[in-house]
C-alpha cells in the first residue's frame, strides 16, 4: 500500500499521539491474544509483503481512518493467538481477527485521547487483501505511523487524520 | 451454578468465539449458545428460543447493538434476561444510552477474562 500523504514531521501537533497509538496497539495484542509487541527497527520487515490491510473510519471530533498493515502470515497468526487454535486452522478467519484488532484500536486509542471518546465515532472495520494499491485521502492531511514487530512479523499501525 | 442459554451478538465472528470461551472460562456452564451478527438477526433468533444472557457489542451493521437493546425491551420472553455490551465504544453518552436501556453491564474491548467474570457472574447469581 502506497499513501499519498506524508508522515508527521516531528514539529506536528499530532506527534505527540504516536505513543498514544502505540500503546493502543501494545494493550490489545497483551489483552486479546497474550503477545508482547516490540518496537521494529526502520527496515524491519524490508521483505516482507504487507499485502493485508485493516482499516476503520473516525468521524466527529477527529476524522481520519486508522489502518493496521501485515503479511498474510502475520494475519494468520493475529486469528491464530486471538482464537487459541493452531495456524492451519485460524487460516479463514484472518480478514475478520484482524479487522477486530484495527477495530479494537482506534477505540483503545480514541479513548486515550482527552475529549477525543465522546464524539467520535468508529466505522466498522473494513479488510483489503493486496498490497497494489493507493490510499488518497481528501485533504492534504498529515499521518502518524508506528511499526511494531508482532511474533518478529511486521505491523504497521497508522492513523490518516483529515484535519 | 445451572447450565444456561446464552446469546452472542458481534459482527465479528472471532469475537464471538472469544466471548464465548471467555464466559466457559469465567465458569459459567453454558448448554448452549446463540450468536448474531447483529441486533436484527439476534431479535430473529430470540423469537424462537430462549437465553438466560445476552452479550451485545454495539458497532454492528444492519442494527446495531444500542437499537437492539432498544427493541428487545418489547420482546416479552426477554424481560429481565440481563443484557451486558460488550464495545470498543467506550464514550460515557453510549454506557449512559446502554445501560438507560436496560443494560446491566458494561464492558470495554480490549477487556481480560477477569472483567467479563466481574461483570457476569453477579448478573447470573441475581437472576436466580
Amino acid at each position: 500500500m502506497k499513501s499519498t500523504n506524508d508522515l508527521l514531521t516531528a514539529t506536528n501537533k499530532h506527534q505527540d499521539w504516536v505513543p498514544l497509538l502505540e500503546v493502543a496497539a501494545r494493550e490489545v495484542f497483551e489483552l486479546m491474544l497474550g503477545c508482547k509487541l516490540k518496537p521494529a527497527a526502520t527496515d524491519a520487515g524490508a521483505n516482507e509483503n504487507l499485502d493485508v490491510t485493516s482499516m476503520v473510519g473516525l468521524a466527529g471530533k477527529l476524522c481520519g481512518l486508522l489502518s493496521v498493515r501485515c503479511s498474510s502470515k502475520a494475519a494468520v497468526l493475529v486469528a491464530s493467538k486471538m482464537l487459541g487454535v493452531d495456524v492451519d486452522k485460524a487460516s479463514s478467519e484472518f480478514k475478520d481477527a484482524l479487522g477486530e484488532v484495527c477495530n479494537m484500536v482506534a477505540g483503545n486509542f480514541k479513548n486515550k485521547i482527552s475529549g477525543l471518546n465522546e464524539g467520535c465515532m468508529l466505522s466498522v472495520p473494513t479488510v483489503v487483501v493486496g498490497s497494489d494499491y493507493s490510499l488518497h485521502s481528501m485533504t492534504d492531511s498529515p499521518a502518524i505511523e508506528v511499526r511494531l514487530l508482532f511474533e518478529d512479523l511486521l505491523l504497521v499501525v497508522s492513523i490518516q487524520i483529515n484535519e | 451454578m445451572d447450565s444456561i442459554q446464552a446469546l452472542i451478538v458481534d459482527d465479528s465472528s472471532v469475537m464471538r468465539k472469544i466471548v464465548e470461551r471467555s464466559l466457559r472460562q469465567a465458569g459459567v456452564q453454558l448448554s448452549k449458545v446463540f450468536e448474531a451478527g447483529n441486533g436484527a438477526e439476534a431479535l430473529a433468533v430470540l423469537k424462537d428460543n430462549k437465553v438466560s444472557l445476552i452479550l451485545c457489542d454495539i458497532n454492528m451493521p444492519v442494527m446495531d447493538g444500542l437499537e437492539f437493546i432498544k427493541q428487545l425491551a418489547g420482546v416479552e420472553s426477554c424481560k429481565g434476561v440481563p443484557v451486558v455490551m460488550i464495545t470498543t465504544e467506550g464514550s460515557e453518552s453510549n454506557v449512559v444510552t446502554a445501560l438507560s436501556c436496560g443494560a446491566k453491564g458494561y464492558i470495554r474491548k480490549p477487556f481480560t477474562e477477569e472483567q467479563v467474570k466481574e461483570h457476569v457472574i453477579p448478573l447470573l447469581a441475581g437472576a436466580r
